[in-house]
C-alpha cells in the first residue's frame, strides 16, 4: 500500500504478507464485487416478477409489477461496474466488435442485450394500455400547457402507434407478457449464472474453481433480488400510506385512490407470500454454499492448506459472522419464528441483502487473499476518500455511485411506467 | 491381361486408395505451418547455475521499458531457503531487479525482514521465472476481445492497441506472469523478446545472464544443443497440474517451487 513514484494498478490497496509473487495484486477489487451483486439484483427482481406472470401467484400482483420496473431500472447499472473497472474504458466496445467466444466475458454484451430487450418489451406490453390512456386523457384536455403537449407526444411515441385497447387487444398483451416472462427466466438465470461461470472457470484460482459457482450465484442472486424488491416495496408503500393519511397529491383529488387500510392489507399479504419465496431460495443458496465448503474440507487437495487458513482464520469474521450469521441465520430466524410482521420481514431483508453482498465480497476479494505461490497472503484496503479518478472508481464512492444509480433511474422511470397503477389501468 | 500388368495395376489402385482424402484438399500454408512449423520457441533454465544476481531482470526492464520504480516485472528471481528445523522461506525483493544483496528474507512491505542463522540453513537456491508461453494458455482463452494470442511459432503476445484492460488474463494465469503496465494501462507480460528473437538475436535476459542459467532454443530443431538437453535430460515444468503445458523447462526443479 505504499504510495510509489509509479504505483502499479492494484498496489494502492494491496498489502502483501510473506511470499507473494511480484506481479500479484488484488486486481479485481470493489467494482468486481459490485458486478455480480448488481447483476444478481437484476436477475432476482425479474424472477420475482415472473412468479406472478408465469406461475400465476396472484398474491404477488402488485409487487410483481413493481419488481419488473425495478429490474429495468437496475439493468443499466449491471454494466456500470464493469466499465468503471476497465483500464481502458473507452475500448469497452471492442467486446462487441471482436468477441472472442472462448472467453466467458465475451458473450456478456450479447446476453445482456437479449435480456434488456426482453425486459423492455415486457414492460411495453404491460404498460401499453397506460400509455394509450395517458395519451387520450391528455388529448382530451383543452387547456394543455406546453409541458402537457410534450408529455402527450412522448406517450404517443411510446405507444408505437398501437392505440387499440379493446379487450381482445389487451388480452393479447397479456399473453405476450406471459410469454416474455417465461422466456425471461432462463435468460435472467443465464445472465447471472454466467457471471458465476466467469469466476468458477478460472482454474488458476483455488477458491473460485468449482462447477457449483454458477448455481450458487443464481440462487444468491434470486435471494438478493427478492429481498431488495420486498424492501423497496415496503418503503414505497409506507410513503404511500403516509401520503394517504395526510391526503397528499393523488389522495387529495382522487376519491378512488386506495385507503390506508386497503394499502395496509395489500402490503401484508404481498410481503407474506414474497418472503416465503425468499426463504425457499435462501435455503437452496445456503445448502449449496455449505456443500461446497464441506467438499473442499473433505477432499483436502493441495490448495486446502491455504484455503483453510483464509476461510477458517483470516476471513473467519467476514465469512462466518457477517455472511452466515448476520446475513443468513439471523434473517432466517426473523422470518420463520412465529408472529412474523412486516417490520420484522423488512429488517430481515436488509440483513439478507447485506449477507449476499458479503458473499460476493468473500468470493471476489477472498479469492485474491492468498498468493498463487500458496506461501503468502494479500490484504485488501478499499480506498475511501477519492483523491483521484482511480481511487474514486475503484473505491468506496465508486461503489456507492453504482448502488445509488438504480434508485435515481427508478425515480425517473416511475414517472413514465408507474410501478403502482390504478386498478382500471392495470392488467 | 498379363500377370505382370495385373500386378502393376493392383499396385496403382492400392497406392491411389491409400492417399488420404485430406491430401486432395487445398493446402492452407498457415495450417501446415501451425501443424508442423519449423520454429517453436522454448526456454531452458538451469537453477543450479543461477546465483541470484538479478542481471536478467535488470536487462529485461531496460529492454522492454518496464520502469524500475514500478513493482512489477516480466521476469523475476525467487530465493528459496530451507532451514534444518524444517522451515521454508521464499522471497523475491522487487522481483530481484537489484539481485539478492541482503541475507535476510523479505516478508512483505509491512512485515519486515527475517534473519536466518547461516548454520541453520539446510538448502538454498534461486529460481528465475517468466511467462511459460504455455502450449494451451488459459490467459488467451479468457480474453474477451482476443487481444492476447499465441503466435504460430509458440509465443504468447498482447496487442496493446486492442486490450481493454479487464484483467481477466491476469487472473487466469496460474503463474503470476501477467500484470498491468504502469504507464500503458494494458495487460503486459514476457514476450520472449519477440522483437529480438525474430531477428536472430537472443532475448535480453539470456544475453545478460553471466552464468548461462537461461537459454533459448527452437524446440523443433533437434540438432540445437539446448533442444537436445530438453529432449534428453531430466527437465521439469512449473505447476504441471494446471494442464497448460509450459514451454519453459527447468533443470533442478524442486517440488516445493510453485
Ligand atoms: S505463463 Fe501465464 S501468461 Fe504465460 S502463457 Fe502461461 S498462462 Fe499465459
Ligand atoms: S486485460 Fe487485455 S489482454 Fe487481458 S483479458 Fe482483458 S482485454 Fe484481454
Amino acid at each position: 500500500m505504499v504510495e510509489h513514484a509509479m504505483a502499479v494498478h492494484g498496489e494502492l490497496w494491496t498489502v502483501k504478507e510473506l511470499f507473494v509473487l511480484p506481479n500479484e495484486y488484488i486486481y479485481w477489487s470493489i467494482q468486481i464485487v459490485m458486478y455480480p451483486f448488481m447483476t444478481g439484483l437484476v436477475a432476482g427482481a425479474f424472477v420475482l416478477s415472473s412468479l406472478y406472470h408465469v406461475f400465476g401467484v396472484k398474491q404477488l400482483k402488485e409487487i410483481a409489477r413493481f419488481s419488473l420496473v425495478f429490474s429495468f431500472a437496475l439493468l443499466p447499472v449491471a454494466m456500470m461496474p464493469l466499465l468503471l473497472h476497465l483500464q481502458q474504458p473507452f475500448r469497452g466496445i471492442n467486446v462487441m466488435m471482436t468477441p472472442h467466444f472462448t472467453s466467458a466475458i465475451s458473450a456478456f454484451g450479447i446476453v445482456f442485450m437479449t435480456y434488456s430487450f426482453i425486459v423492455a418489451s415486457e414492460i411495453w406490453f404491460e404498460y401499453r394500455k397506460h400509455f394509450v390512456l395517458t395519451t387520450q386523457t391528455l388529448a382530451a384536455q383543452t387547456d394543455r400547457s406546453g409541458f402537457d403537449n410534450l408529455r402527450m407526444y412522448f406517450f404517443k411515441v411510446l405507444t408505437l402507434g398501437a392505440m387499440d385497447i379493446s379487450n381482445e387487444a389487451i388480452q393479447k398483451d397479456h399473453n405476450a407478457v406471459k410469454k416474455l416472462a417465461t422466456l425471461g427466466i432462463p435468460v435472467a438465470c443465464f445472465l447471472h449464472g454466467y457471471a458465476g461461470f466467469i469466476f468458477g472457470s478460472v482454474k488458476a484460482n483455488a477458491l473460485w474453481m468449482t462447477p457449483l459457482m454458477p448455481v450458487i450465484f443464481i440462487c444468491s442472486a434470486v435471494v438478493s433480488g427478492i429481498a431488495l424488491c420486498i424492501l423497496c416495496y415496503v418503503v414505497t408503500m409506507e410513503i404511500r400510506k403516509f401520503m394517504a393519511k395526510r391526503k397528499m397529491s393523488r389522495w387529495a383529488k382522487d376519491t378512488s385512490a386506495p385507503t390506508v387500510e386497503q394499502l395496509q392489507s395489500a402490503e401484508t399479504q404481498e410481503i407474506a407470500i414474497a418472503s416465503n419465496y425468499l426463504l425457499y431460495f435462501m435455503i437452496a443458496a445456503l445448502t449449496l454454499e455449505i456443500l461446497d465448503m464441506i467438499f473442499r474440507g473433505y477432499t483436502q487437495v493441495k490448495s486446502w492448506d491455504i484455503l483453510r487458513e483464509v476461510i477458517l482464520e483470516r476471513d473467519f469474521n467476514k465469512i462466518f459472522i457477517m455472511q452466515y450469521a448476520i446475513g443468513n441465520v439471523l434473517p432466517f430466524l426473523l422470518m420463520v419464528l412465529p408472529g412474523r410482521t412486516v417490520r420484522r420481514t423488512t429488517i430481515a431483508t436488509v440483513l439478507v441483502i447485506f449477507g449476499v453482498f458479503m458473499m460476493r465480497w468473500n468470493v471476489v476479494i477472498g479469492g485474491q487473499a492468498f498468493s498463487l505461490s500458496f506461501s503468502g497472503f494479500m490484504h485488501y484496503h478499499m480506498p475511501f476518500l477519492p483523491t483521484n479518478w482511480e481511487t474514486f472508481r475503484e473505491g468506496f464512492f465508486g461503489a456507492v455511485t453504482v448502488m445509488a444509480t438504480p434508485f435515481v433511474i427508478f425515480w425517473f422511470l416511475n414517472k413514465i411506467v408507474p410501478a403502482f397503477l390504478k386498478e382500471d389501468e392495470a392488467h | 491381361m498379363k500377370r505382370r500388368d495385373f500386378m502393376k495395376k493392383t499396385i496403382v489402385v492400392i497406392a491411389g486408395a491409400s492417399v488420404p482424402l485430406s491430401a486432395l484438399d487445398l493446402i492452407d500454408p498457415k495450417e501446415v505451418l501451425a501443424a508442423n512449423p519449423e520454429i517453436h520457441w522454448a526456454f531452458l533454465i538451469d537453477t543450479y547455475k543461477c546465483v541470484g544476481c538479478g542481471f536478467c531482470v535488470k536487462a529485461c526492464k531496460t529492454e522492454n521499458d518496464i520502469p524500475f520504480e514500478a513493482n512489477v516485472s516480466r521476469t523475476w528471481v525467487e530465493r528459496y531457503v530451507y532451514t534444518k528445523d524444517d522451515r521454508r522461506y521464499v522471497d523475491s525483493p522487487q522481483a530481484a531487479q537489484y539481485g539478492f544483496t541482503e541475507a535476510k528474507i523479505d516478508l512483505g512491505e509491512h512485515f519486515g525482514f527475517q534473519e536466518i542463522d547461516p548454520d541453520n540453513v539446510g538448502k538454498a537456491f534461486f529460481v528465475p521465472k517468466l511467462c511459460n508461453h504455455c502450449e494451451t494458455p488459459p490467459c488467451t482463452q479468457v480474453c474477451p476481445v482476443g487481444a492476447t494470442y499465441k503466435t504460430d511459432d509458440g509465443v504468447v503476445l498482447v496487442d496493446r492497441s486492442w486490450c481493454i484492460g479487464c484483467g481477466y488474463c491476469i487472473m487466469a494465469c496460474p503463474f503470476g506472469a501477467r500484470f498491468f503496465h504502469p504507464t500503458e494501462h494494458v495487460a503486459d507480460k514476457c514476450t520472449f523478446c519477440y522483437h529480438r528473437i525474430t531477428k536472430g538475436l537472443e532475448t535480453a535476459c539470456v544475453n545478460a545472464c553471466p552464468f548461462s542459467a537461461r537459454k533459448m532454443c527452437n524446440i523443433r530443431d533437434i540438432n540445437d544443443p539446448v533442444t537436445k538437453i530438453i529432449l534428453n535430460e531430466r527437465v521439469g515444468v512449473l505447476k504441471d497440474e494446471f494442464g497448460t503445458r509450459p514451454q519453459a523447462f527447468y533443470i533442478g526443479l524442486a517440488s516445493e517451487v510453485r
